[in-house]
């Protein structure tokens, strides 16, 4: 509330009238007032031409496209429908607005804010309320009704417990195994290390995917969690680490494209830097250094996949990853 | 019957009002709305552009509601995998979704439901983008103090509820943008301490992505949270049907009465707005393709798309989430990834958390009681808009952190580069964007006063007979000085006294002190009001100075103005 106690801005009663905006153009003016009405009519006029276009239109053109769609011809479609539709909306619309601000009254009403304070607050009410009814007096009921509440959603919370949510050890555990083929992503063939040039880069899923049925949501969820990048570099640009000397083949390393950072598929490779980048969030992977963090938020390494050849002369996995592959969580080993 | 309404003595001459007449009558002999009716011609609305955002917001919503019905009809939440053989013939003989493919199926052969569909995604985006500016507009002009907080808290509310709408949407199609996005919230639960893997198993039913997650979302987004926000929505409605609405200080607006528009008259402005936003989004939605998923193509967990970034809403979250610098720390052998958790948990909840408190802990620090229905002019109250300020160059820095690729492509910068200088800038900026706005306000405060004191520039420019060259002013009108000066100014709050009379040491000094220095923060610094005195003898120069220019050279009358 203006406390007009307060000298330190006190103006004295310069106005507290309103000032009145004055009349309109179109409250002095026959002609103005005229040339409104036609406007607003008019654009009235055009929407509804406009929607019975619109309507016209879509019952007007062949349904009998083919089985094809040209998606040229389905965006003129939707144009079309859309702008007359559209349009029509926009001029009632600004019919409406102009008919409101030419003709309609202009002149501002004043109305005083009634307060709610009915006397009393209605703590004291509903407390008063509380005592009348008594509700007050035996404490140990009241405690058993609490209990009663806090107990009841319980049954449904329980019921949740079908869902099955423990996660188990799914999350450490992929695909991969002793001896299972790499096979391209696409087409699933088996992959020969002279098939690849160096500087190439293959996406690759485990043979033991299609062993796994093809019903519901198994294979699926191995594509989340099993997708390698094969990249061919010469042997002398790697660096392993201790342990990781005969994880290559003649140059060939592969590692998890699932990000370590939040578990998008990391597929941008970079061959002159073997700089592999997540298009989701950037995080950047050496892959010539044991697939290190060089940029981005990701905190860990990109797990590698052992590599070796089969008798059949197949690039094959030596064993699971070592590590879980993807994002980081509570109960991952450190 | 005294609630009857009356017919008009004179009946019209037309029929369609001569009947319309009798309909009402005929309601109003069982429900007596004519109470209702009179009840409102009485009210006033008050008159800003910034007042219809909230209008926007609804209208939009509307819009989202209309269009998102016509969609159900046609798709089906269903992760089934099927061979897709419809219209498109790129994607024909491909393994889909069922989702996917009905998405296709509303797109490419269903007339008009390209349309509806584009209308429903460009409406949310208007609806979200409404809901933001008129908080911003809200939070500016100080409309969320009492008595309308818990009305502030109802639309921050339905904000967040608006996002978690779009978002679980979003994620319908079951297209390759969409499915990389729930990949990312699913690395975000992953990263939730000791619970993370538990959560990430409940929502999507075991292993990610299983084949649950699409009819999961649906639910979600067709009626659980289209519920939730019709409830708190009608809620926020009655409250500001029952506050009434706030209006701009000035000449016979007072606290105590509201000044505006007929409510026939706003109604009427009111549906042609509705029809203006309803055209718009239709506007937009046949000239501007949205989420083309034929082109995206369905989901497939070891693909992604270049360049992939999540609706502008979420934008900001990604944008933190590509600015955290990598951290993880050892928590008793297990692992805490700050590099996730603090950008897709903590931050959200931070900012919505602040953005609740906010208007208690104002009060606190003006410590300002009672009613507030007369809306502050930003400038007026320099720090709150400061910190408003700074948090939109927060957001945006963010904002603009989830398209850090997309920058680098088009400015041909690395974007390494790109995403250091917006690392700094989300440090830096927020505190330099509240300083600058600071004193961009107290400048504006400044010319206020030098408007009511020396009125407003002419642009004459008079040439005194000893050559000098001065400005014309002409004072402003008394109704334009009122609307300058009327607003309060609130003293900063002083430290209670150490100790009592007795001289025991009075509790909570620690934070009375505190509560005095923030005070002193928000209030301290303002530029004086002019007082009467002030006004009437710089009144009395300009009077001199119209009749006769003083003989000193423009700059330096310029100065003693300032004094």
């Amino acid at each position: 509330m203006t406390d007009h106690s307060s000298p330190r801005w006190r103006l004295g009663p310069l106005t507290t009238q309103r000032a009145d905006a004055g009349p309109r153009f179109t409250d002095v003016e026959s002609g103005a007032r005229r040339r409104a009405r036609r406007h607003v009519a008019g654009l009235f006029a055009v929407a509804t031409v406009l929607v019975i276009t619109s309507v016209v239109f879509y019952f007007g053109v062949s349904d009998e496209a083919g089985r094809d769609i040209n998606v040229g011809d389905l965006q003129i479609s939707n144009l079309v429908l859309g702008l007359t539709l559209g349009l029509a909306l926009l001029l009632a619309g600004v019919g409406v607005v102009h008919w409101s601000r030419a003709l309609l009254t202009s002149t501002e009403v004043v109305e005083h804010r009634s307060s709610d304070d009915g006397g009393g607050s209605t703590r004291e009410a509903s407390g008063g309320a509380a005592k009348s009814s008594l509700l007050g007096r035996r404490r140990l009921i009241r405690a058993f009704l609490r209990g009663t509440l806090a107990l009841l959603p319980l049954p449904t919370v329980v019921a949740l417990r079908g869902l099955d949510p423990t996660p188990d050890e799914k999350h450490e555990h992929t695909a991969w195994a002793e001896g299972v083929r790499l096979l391209t992503d696409i087409g699933y063939r088996p992959i020969r290390a002279s098939d690849l040039q160096v500087g190439a880069m293959v996406n690759v899923m485990p043979a033991s995917l299609l062993d796994l049925p093809a019903e519901g949501p198994a294979r699926l969820n191995e594509r989340a969690k099993s997708p390698v990048v094969l990249v061919r570099m010469r042997p002398d640009e790697l660096a392993p680490d201790e342990g990781r000397e005969n994880w290559h083949v003649d140059g060939i390393i592969a590692y998890s494209k699932i990000c370590t950072h939040a578990g998008c598929p990391v597929s941008l490779y970079e061959h002159t830097t073997h700089h592999l980048l997540c298009p989701c969030h950037q995080a950047t992977f050496d892959l010539a250094d044991n697939g290190a963090v060089v940029f981005g938020p990701a905190t860990r390494t990109l797990p590698q996949l052992p590599l070796a050849v089969d008798d059949d002369g197949f690039l094959m996995a030596q064993s699971d990853f070592t590590e879980a592959v993807g994002p980081s969580y509570w109960e991952r080993e450190a | 019957m005294t609630n009857t309404t009356h017919l008009p003595t004179k009946p019209s001459r037309n029929w369609a009002i001569r009947q319309a007449g009798r309909v009402l009558d005929f309601v109003d002999q069982r429900i007596t709305a004519s109470n209702w009716v009179k009840h409102n011609a009485r009210k006033a609305f008050p008159n800003h552009w910034s007042f219809w955002l909230g209008y926007i917001a609804l209208f939009s919503l509307i819009m989202v509601f209309l269009s998102g019905v016509v969609l159900t009809l046609w798709f089906r939440p269903s992760m089934t995998p099927v061979v897709y053989d419809g219209a498109y013939a790129p994607l024909r003989s491909v393994e889909v979704s069922e989702a996917f493919a009905s998405t296709l199926d509303i797109s490419f052969e269903v007339r008009g439901c390209l349309l509806m569909r584009q209308v429903h995604y460009w409406a949310t985006h208007v609806f979200i983008a409404a809901m933001a500016v008129h908080l911003l507009r809200v939070f500016f002009t100080g409309a969320f103090r009492t008595p309308r907080k818990l009305n502030w808290l109802i639309g921050l509310g339905l904000l967040v509820l608006g996002i978690v709408g779009g978002y679980t949407g979003h994620g319908l199609p079951d297209d390759l943008l969409s499915g990389t996005g729930l990949r990312v919230v699913e690395g975000g639960m992953l990263a939730i301490p000791i619970v993370g893997t538990y959560l990430s198993s409940f929502i999507f039913g075991g292993e990610y992505p299983g084949d649950d997650i699409v009819s999961r979302l649906y639910v979600l987004h067709v009626f659980l949270i289209p519920g939730l926000i019709v409830a708190p929505l009608i809620a926020h409605l009655i409250l500001v049907r029952r506050q009434r609405h706030t209006h701009w200080g000035g000449a016979g607006k007072t606290n105590r009465n509201i000044v505006g528009s007929s409510f026939v008259v706003h109604i009427a402005r009111a549906g042609g707005l509705m029809l203006i936003v309803f055209g718009v989004i239709v506007l937009m939605a046949a000239t501007l393709q949205i989420n083309p998923v034929w082109l995206w193509g369905p989901y497939d967990p070891a693909q992604v798309g270049a360049g992939s970034r999540p609706d502008w809403y979420m934008a900001f979250l990604d944008g933190a989430l590509r600015l955290m610098p990598p951290w993880e720390i050892d928590v008793f052998g297990h692992e805490l990834t700050f590099s996730v958790l603090v950008p897709a948990i903590v931050l959200p909840g931070a900012i919505v958390m602040a953005l609740a408190i906010y208007p208690w802990i104002e009060q606190k620090i003006i410590g300002v009681e009672g009613d507030q229905h007369i809306l502050d002019r930003p400038r007026n109250m320099p720090a709150r808009t400061g910190l408003g300020v700074a948090f939109v160059v927060f957001y945006v820095l963010l904002w603009i952190g989830g398209g850090n690729d997309v920058l680098a492509t088009v400015f041909h910068v690395p974007m390494n580069w790109v995403t250091q200088f917006l690392q700094i800038s989300v440090v830096l900026m927020p505190p330099l964007a509240y300083s600058i706005t600071k004193r961009i306000c107290l400048g504006l405060q400044r010319r206020d006063r030098g408007k009511i004191l020396h009125g407003r520039e002419t642009g004459i420019i008079v040439v005194s007979p000893g050559g000098g060259f001065s400005e014309l002013h002409l004072p402003l009108s008394r109704h334009d000085t009122y609307a300058l000066t009327s607003h309060e100014r609130p003293a900063p709050l002083e430290p209670g006294p150490e100790v009592d009379e007795n001289g025991i040491p009075a509790p909570r000094q620690r934070w009375s002190k505190l509560r005095a220095w923030l005070s002193k923060v928000y209030l301290g610094d303002v530029i004086d009001q002019p007082t009467a005195e002030e006004i009437r003898a710089a009144h009395h120069d300009s009077q001199h100075e119209r009749t006769a220019p003083p003989q000193v050279p423009v700059s330096e009358r310029k100065l003693s103005n300032e004094r």
